[in-house]
């Protein structure tokens, strides 16, 4: 019974870790290398534009497993996680603007957009970010700083539901204010572009590229683990118990404001780490990605693959950001209502998302069993 | 270091586990409670009842530090003053309540409901890293046996019946080795043979825990308690065994007038 029990607990099955050894192969070895060995025009030659795509479709991935953690496990609907992913974007593109140099229109030490308002010298804030150790940590630093005071007022005054997600939107659209001016010291609605190299590789090159998009899949394979050791541990079972009856687990002596904080921090400083990926692949970073619609859609992408299960929020977000590519292409008018029908679609017709929807079909065949005729044991 | 701590520090020497001392507790103006006494000796099965606002489940609101009183004290043991703490510091030091809709992790199965109300260090880091110890796997096998829900450990606990569900809920106050037990109208909408054996298991756990219960089905506090509480519009009006309660003039008033 023990025993059965601990092996339950282990972070996956033998069946599990082969599908994601098998799928990093794919993703890691095989789709690389047919982009960079085949000859142009070659039809095994995956094409130079699907990378950077791939890539940032691996960071919204990362970003649907921290919404799923927040959302899924713990009840707590974001829909401010774009303010996080944006954090986690800006202060890479700070290190991006920084290592420019005088290579920029105004051949100056001073990023372009400081020259163009006519400042002197660099802002304090902006100090340090020519290193990319401390952008990469301040890449996870800033929005989790963010999640922890924020989380820390709301949780503690017991903010619950709709008026917590409300909340988290006044959050986004209340920075992506504070960003569009130019005085803030981010570059205005521009935000920050023109990025040339990192850690002194050009960006523009294939191998560059590539070794972006490889750093977000092992990116993504080190969040996806992570979040399945936290779910699979006790802690995991203690969050959606607080999402169920948060009252309850509060009379078995648990403070649920540490776990609520713990896993909303979490949560936004995975949300700043892929941010930090996706700036150098995407070229740009404005303070359109603190719309409030942005971080809806973010929330849409969990509830389509399905909410509570990591792999669902994983093939949600990719489902529904293949769709917008594929659907702005070819009839850019549509894509809202499309993407509008689809979240109604789910809530209707699958509340569990697609995840669930294929639990149920895959369950429905053993549940007919017992209903069939016994079949005779001897032949 | 075992994952299940040392039970805390009450101390009960004088043989009360409870002091409750001129309690008050008024909402907008209203007194749910009004100056109220109460004592439990220590290893004692105690009935309370009363009709719908007699204050019984804000005494329990307080008692658990759910509601801060405007008056009086509440004392657990001779040392531990109940009104300084939050809910999940009180649990800790033993004190267990159970609500009177069952609450239960309807998503998870039995062993895992005992297991996340176990004693314990409860911080997230433990949570996050502890594995389950061969005690801990053991004693939820006890409890689940004192339970009755041996058999059910791998159910989820959303498809247990109404009376499971509350035998569960027991077990897992039970997991927190409580000393003081506060169960809210256990035996709400069971039948008649869930009913008698919920008197067994409560009239089981008394004498190592302090048992209180709440509850309107006279039958049922009839079969169980030694001493019944009386309360009215905040007040203990009756206090005794149910013999000489039910022949108190007040209480009968207070009953038949309703």
């Amino acid at each position: 019974m023990t025993a059965a029990r601990r092996g339950e607990r282990a972070l996956h099955t033998p069946a599990q870790w082969t599908a994601l050894a098998v799928f990093l192969a794919l993703a890691g070895v095989v789709l690389p290398l047919a982009n960079l060995l085949p000859g142009e025009g070659s039809v095994l030659r995956v094409p130079d534009f699907l990378i950077p795509l791939l890539g940032k479709f691996l960071c919204y991935a990362i970003v649907a497993l921290a919404i799923d953690l927040i959302w899924g496990y713990t009840g707590i609907l974001s829909l401010g996680h774009g303010v996080f992913f944006a954090l986690g974007g800006y202060a890479m593109g700070m290190h991006l603007m920084r290592t420019i140099g005088t290579e920029g229109v105004y051949a100056s030490e001073l990023p372009d957009f400081m020259v163009f308002l006519d400042w002197k010298e660099l802002p304090w804030f902006w100090y340090g970010f020519d290193s990319f150790a401390f952008a990469a940590s301040m890449a996870l630093l800033a929005p989790a700083a963010l999640a922890f005071v924020f989380g820390w007022f709301a949780f503690r005054s017991r903010i619950t539901g709709v008026y917590f997600s409300i909340i988290t939107q006044a959050m986004t659209f209340a920075f992506m204010l504070l960003f569009f001016r130019n005085n803030t010291g981010f570059g205005g609605n521009n935000g920050l572009t023109d990025f040339k190299r990192i850690l002194g590789f050009p960006l523009q090159a294939p191998g560059t590229r590539v070794g972006l998009y490889l750093a977000s899949l092992l990116g993504l394979t080190l969040v996806y683990l992570a979040c399945r050791f936290i779910v699979k541990s006790k802690a995991g079972r203690l969050l959606t118990a607080i999402r169920d009856a948060e009252g309850k687990v509060r009379f078995s002596g648990y403070d649920t404001l540490h776990y609520k904080l713990f896993v909303w921090t979490f949560s936004a400083l995975l949300c700043g780490f892929a941010g930090a990926l996706y700036v150098p692949q995407v070229g740009i970073i404005n303070p359109g990605e603190m719309t409030p619609a942005n971080s809806i859609e973010m929330a849409i992408w969990v509830a389509v693959g399905g909410r509570g299960t990591l792999v669902g929020a994983v093939v949600g977000a990719w489902l529904v950001n293949a769709a917008k590519s594929v659907f702005t292409v070819a009839a850019p008018e549509t894509w809202l209502f499309v993407l509008g029908g689809t979240f109604v679609g789910v809530t209707l017709f699958a509340p569990r998302g697609l995840a669930g929807f294929a639990a149920t079909v895959r369950r429905r065949p053993r549940e007919s069993l017992p209903a069939k005729a016994p079949v005779p044991e001897e032949t | 270091m075992s994952a299940i701590a040392p039970a805390p520090g009450v101390d009960t020497r004088q043989g009360t586990i409870l002091y409750v001392e001129g309690l008050t507790v008024s909402f907008d103006g209203f007194k749910a409670l009004d100056d109220l006494n109460l004592y439990l000796a220590d290893g004692e099965l105690r009935c309370i009842i009363g009709p719908n606002g007699a204050g019984k489940t804000t005494l329990m609101d307080v008692i658990t530090g759910k509601t801060r009183p405007d008056a009086g004290s509440v004392f657990f043991g001779s040392n531990i003053d109940l009104t300084e703490l939050r809910e999940h510091e009180i649990v800790s030091k033993g004190i267990g309540r159970k609500f009177q809709k069952p609450t239960v992790f309807e998503k998870r199965d039995v062993f895992e409901n005992l297991e996340l109300a176990a004693r314990g260090v409860k911080t997230v880091r433990q949570s996050l890293f502890g594995r389950l110890s061969s005690e801990l796997s053991d004693r939820i096998d006890d409890v689940a046996r004192s339970i009755g829900l041996a058999q059910e450990l791998e159910r989820s606990a959303g498809d247990l019946s109404h009376g499971q569900k509350q035998w569960l809920e027991i077990g897992m106050l039970l997991m927190q080795d409580p000393r003081l037990l506060l169960v809210d109208e256990p035996v709400a909408g069971m039948t008649q043979p869930e009913v008698e054996r919920t008197g067994e298991l409560l009239r089981s756990l008394a004498g190592t825990h302090t048992v209180v219960v709440v509850e309107h089905d006279m039958e049922f506090v009839r079969s169980i308690a030694r001493t019944v509480t009386v309360l009215h519009q905040g007040r203990v009006i009756a206090e005794g065994n149910m013999d000489v309660v039910q022949a108190d003039p007040r209480v009968v008033e207070v009953y038949l007038g309703e």
